[in-house]
């Protein structure tokens, strides 16, 4: 264990970083180049404490580790409440991992406001790393909802052409699911007298208010996942906001939603969970197999890689809600590799956008030529994301499936079908960007990768084959919490279900 | 009832020192021309200052005096000290608006203070008859603020609106007040709280009680009694339309809550389902209207129709749970509010107030600082955590979720989600938009000080927030002792 509060001081570290960058005064030059290295340090330095984190956490320990407690709501039994097991760690990890990156990646595509630009990113890692810590259900709201603050000001400040559209309907569409989650935590709240996580774990509410809290909650996570048919914010604000935005988006935002799921839907609410999974497999299926279709259709990247998004984490919802230890290791498994490689690939779309400042597949094509380096970056990024064995996308997938095939042979059939569609897409687009003829004169006079672009890829890259083929160097940490929350999940079933189990008896059969 | 002289002359002590220092203020005024109206200004936040301390230095413990007129406890103590803050920002905010405006009268402070101790005596009323009085003092002194600017058709016209509108709900008040006296046949509201303790439900007093009601859904401008509050706001002088954002309605919002659990009561299943449509009504038209609204004060009329939506949603729960988060809420709301028009006042351009939404484009890039100040503050008062906001909201809700009011908890979260919507199109204008002519720079210290005050405010009361709440759930409690 660490003496220190390493959680806390992860989640300030970046806060007062910004605070001191606001408070940066000159020409704007200095201004911005101050701003740049401030912020490049301190989620440097969070980063370092993140991997101190890793080091010391013990993998063989089900419970939350580096526990914090302070009192911060007496009178309402709120506290303050911090702590890691082996689900949220890797997302904490994940969080710090990315900042630095999307902070360098910004260095020279974001000239104007630069000051603003980094306290937002700075704000928005403390937002994404407390979200990850929170143990108490009131502050988990806080941090969750905070993060819409910066995500709306970098959109619509630093986005593309429809910017104010896009960071209208994120911000509302976001909000609107996630006042509803918090009156059920509220309910919760009322009913079980506590809004600490472990605490309200271990104590199950009655069946017929599970099913309206689930459905709170589901408004709330499905929205921030996406889910197919609440999916519609994605593309817009991927497509309008800044490359590191995007990354930041589909890096660490889009967990929150699965792990909303793994840390509210699945234990607090057992049965509603059983009892709706049937509803989420489809809605997964329709999510990978209608945005994979779309993805085959678009014009612009970054629309596309928004699409594999939103299927990529069908295969999430599909492996969380079958219960099973492969599909929930699978699916948090996923939501870690989808975080690093469709980062990575927005970085990609982020690279050819800064030369040629255009979206369009059309305008690219025979970049291996003047671009090898990229090509070659992208290629793996690309396998990765289609899910071949020795990448991570592979062992994500096929967890997950495994799963599916043990809850829903129909399902897991479909959701298969899913891979394919996804090797389809992103083959085509690979295809039509790095293959081909130079039509486009001045795509064919691109530069290829500078030494900072390398430096930005190359730990996505080592991440990404890192991962696929040691992955349980992830899965053995995660799955003494796994393991424990699905004991958690199925206790909850048999005391509330009693006589009538045999509702989902799928669930029952693979202890 | 009989206490002696002395003893009830010192419950009432800060109104009449108030009411003393008011008269004085006059006099000097009247000496001193319209010249003196800055040192009136500060005299007489000097007077609401030195009347906060003693009001602070009194023991709230329940005093009942005047012949049961007047009533200090720990809510009614809580809430005059708050109305006295908040005047003293309304009016700290406006002193140099007055100048710059030209219609710097040397009456303008001295009325707000007098609406002061209308304000303070119908909070510490205990009777209808002092309610009354003080609700009166109250509007007539408002009613004058609001068409200070005679030579402004807009101004006299917001004036006599709220005149002719306001004597209205003042009639029904009183009708509602008689019907009520020839039942119990008595105007103390301990008197009556006992007559109608027997909890069967009398037409007379039902209606009574829906005429009083309806009065001060009048005050607080809740649906549908909220017509006058946009026409009023937007033709007031804005530093006229500030105080009238942070102050009156936390005074008729503190009476209201005083009738209704006082002589009411025990009829609260009769009033909680009017108050609960008030409720539901006003946040629902509070957010839908002022979708289309392009001026600011417009805009901010209605947002405080939804806010008074809000805060009563903590009314209909009727626990001590609920009466807490009100005043947490009211407030929170105070302080914002205080905060916004300190930023709206500041809106001019050459010299001129302006008042449109689109005159603050690209204000991050002409005037950072305002920005800034005005987006955190819109963020907090859409109620997105970790700003102050947020906690208001969610005490609110789980005061109605804890008395089981789902339906109306969930009218309230979609409401929000309609109302961030125009907010943060402050927030688009400022940010998003490319820049319009500059605001003029120039500030004065004293309305930045509030704005900064505001800011910081919002920012770090989530580093504490019990401070507040617990005293505001203590001050709540003493309604609730028999």
């Amino acid at each position: 264990m660490i003496d220190f509060p390493i959680l806390s001081l992860m989640t300030a570290l970046p806060l007062a970083g910004a605070f001191f960058i606001f408070f940066i005064r000159g020409s704007e030059e200095i201004v911005a180049r101050n701003a740049r290295y401030t912020a490049l340090y301190t989620s440097i330095f969070t980063f370092a404490l993140a991997l101190y984190m890793l080091a010391r956490f013990d993998g063989g320990l089900a419970d939350f580790q580096f526990s914090e407690r302070y009192n911060w709501f007496p009178s309402l039994g709120i506290s303050y409440h911090m702590g890691v097991d082996g689900i949220s760690v890797f997302f904490v990890a994940l969080s710090a991992f990315l900042t630095p990156l999307c902070i360098l990646a910004s260095w020279e595509s974001i000239k104007s406001r630069v000051k603003e630009y980094m306290i937002a990113f700075l704000v928005l890692e403390t937002m994404m790393i407390g979200t990850f810590c929170a143990l108490d259900a009131v502050l988990f709201y806080v941090f969750f909802e905070a993060v819409l603050i910066p995500m709306f000001i970098i959109i619509g400040v630093w986005g593309g052409a429809r910017r104010v559209y896009s960071s209208f309907k994120f911000f509302l569409y976001t909000l609107l699911g996630s006042v509803l989650m918090l009156l059920a935590l509220l309910t919760l709240y009322f009913q079980t007298g506590t809004t600490d996580i472990p605490t309200l774990i271990e104590n199950p509410v009655a069946r017929d208010l599970q099913m309206w809290l689930w459905l709170a909650f589901f408004a709330s996570f499905a929205v921030k996942m996406p889910m197919w048919p609440v999916h519609t914010w994605l593309p817009d604000a991927h497509v309008e906001a800044p490359t590191a935005g995007s990354v930041i988006l589909a890096g660490v935002l889009l967990k929150m939603g699965g792990y909303g799921f793994l840390r509210f839907s699945l234990p607090m609410l057992p049965e509603a969970s059983a009892y709706f999974s049937e509803m989420v497999y489809w809605l997964s299926v329709i999510a990978i197999i209608y945005a994979s279709l779309v993805a085959l259709v678009q014009e612009d990247m970054k629309k596309l890689i928004a699409y594999s998004s939103v299927a990529h984490m069908g295969f999430v919802t599909l492996g969380i809600f079958t219960a099973t230890t492969q599909g929930i290791q699978g699916g948090i498994f996923q939501m870690i590799s989808h975080g690093v490689i469709s980062a990575a690939l927005f970085l990609v779309v982020g690279v050819v956008y800064d030369r040629l400042h255009t979206r369009e597949i059309s305008r690219y094509g025979g970049l291996v030529k003047n671009m090898p380096k990229f090509a070659t970056i992208f290629m793996i990024l690309m396998l990765g994301s289609v899910g071949l064995p020795g990448t991570s996308g592979f062992v994500g997938e096929f967890l997950t499936l495994i799963g599916a095939f043990k809850a829903n042979n129909m399902i897991a059939f479909l959701a298969t079908s899913g891979v394919i569609l996804g090797a389809i897409y992103m083959l085509v687009l690979y295809k039509r960007v790095v293959f081909g003829a130079q039509i486009n004169k001045d795509a064919a006079k691109m530069p290829d990768l500078n030494p900072r672009e390398i430096a930005i890829f190359i730990p996505l890259v080592v991440l990404v084959i890192f991962l696929g083929i040691f992955p349980n160097f992830v899965l053995d940490r995660m799955a003494p919490s796994v393991a424990k929350l699905q004991a958690q999940y199925n206790a909850g079933l048999y005391t509330e279900q009693g006589l009538e189990s045999t509702d989902h008896p799928e669930v029952l059969i693979n202890e | 009832m009989s206490e002696f002289g002395n003893m009830m002359v010192a419950t009432a002590l800060p109104e009449i020192f108030l009411a003393l220092s008011g008269m004085a203020l006059l006099i000097f005024g009247v000496f001193r021309g319209n010249a003196g109206t800055r040192l009136v200004c500060w005299g007489t936040v000097g007077a609401l200052a030195i009347c906060a301390f003693l009001l602070l230095g009194m023991d709230w413990s329940r005093i009942v005096a005047f012949n049961g007129m007047f009533l200090l406890d720990q809510f009614t103590g809580f809430m005059k000290l708050f109305v006295l803050i908040g005047l003293i920002l309304a009016l700290t905010i406006s002193v140099r608006y007055l100048e710059q405006e030209r219609f710097s009268r040397f009456e303008y402070p001295v009325l707000i203070l007098f609406a002061g101790i209308g304000m303070m005596i119908m909070i510490s009323a205990n009777s209808l008859l002092s309610m009354y009085m003080g609700l009166e003092l109250q509007s007539l002194s408002l009613y004058v603020l609001a068409a200070i600017r005679r030579d402004h058709v807009k101004s006299a016209e917001a004036g006599l609106k709220y005149f002719v509108l306001g004597a209205l709900a003042s009639g029904m008040l009183l009708f509602g007040a008689s019907l009520i006296y020839g039942y119990t046949g008595s105007l103390d509201f301990d008197v009556i709280a006992s007559a109608i303790s027997t909890g069967t439900s009398v037409p007379v007093i039902l209606f009574g009680l829906v005429f009083i009601l309806a009065a001060l859904a009048f005050k607080i401008s809740a649906v549908p009694f909220h017509m006058w509050t946009p026409d009023v706001y937007e033709g007031a002088p804005t530093s006229v339309t500030a105080l009238f954002a942070i102050v009156p309605k936390i005074a008729a919002m503190a009476l209201l809550i005083r009738v209704l659990f006082g002589p009411f009561g025990n009829m609260i299943d009769d009033w909680q389902q009017i108050v609960w449509f008030l409720s539901a009504a006003s946040m629902i038209v509070g957010a839908f209207a002022a979708l289309t609204q392009n001026n600011i004060k417009r805009l901010m009329a209605y947002s405080s129709i939804g806010n008074m939506g809000y805060a009563l949603i903590g009314i209909v729960a009727g626990t001590q749970e609920g009466i807490g988060a009100v005043i947490v809420y009211l407030v929170l709301y105070m302080v914002m509010s205080a905060g916004i028009f300190g930023v709206i006042l500041g809106m001019r351009r050459g010299g001129i107030a302006v008042e449109d939404i689109r005159d603050l484009s690209g204000l991050s890039r002409t005037n950072p600082m305002m920005a800034y100040a005005m987006a955190l503050l819109m963020f907090s008062i859409s109620g997105i955590p970790p700003l102050a906001g947020f906690f208001g909201k969610l005490l609110i809700f789980k005061a109605a979720i804890a008395s089981g009011f789902y339906v109306l908890a969930v009218l309230g979260v979609l409401a929000s989600v309609v109302g961030a919507y125009y907010y943060l199109r402050i927030i688009k204008v400022m940010f998003f938009d490319e820049p319009a002519d500059a605001l003029d720079g120039q500030s004065f210290f004293s309305r930045r000080a509030v704005v900064l005050l505001s800011v910081v405010f919002v920012l770090l009361f989530i580093l504490s927030p019990d401070a507040l709440v617990h005293t505001s759930f203590n001050a709540a409690s003493s309604l609730f002792l028999k």
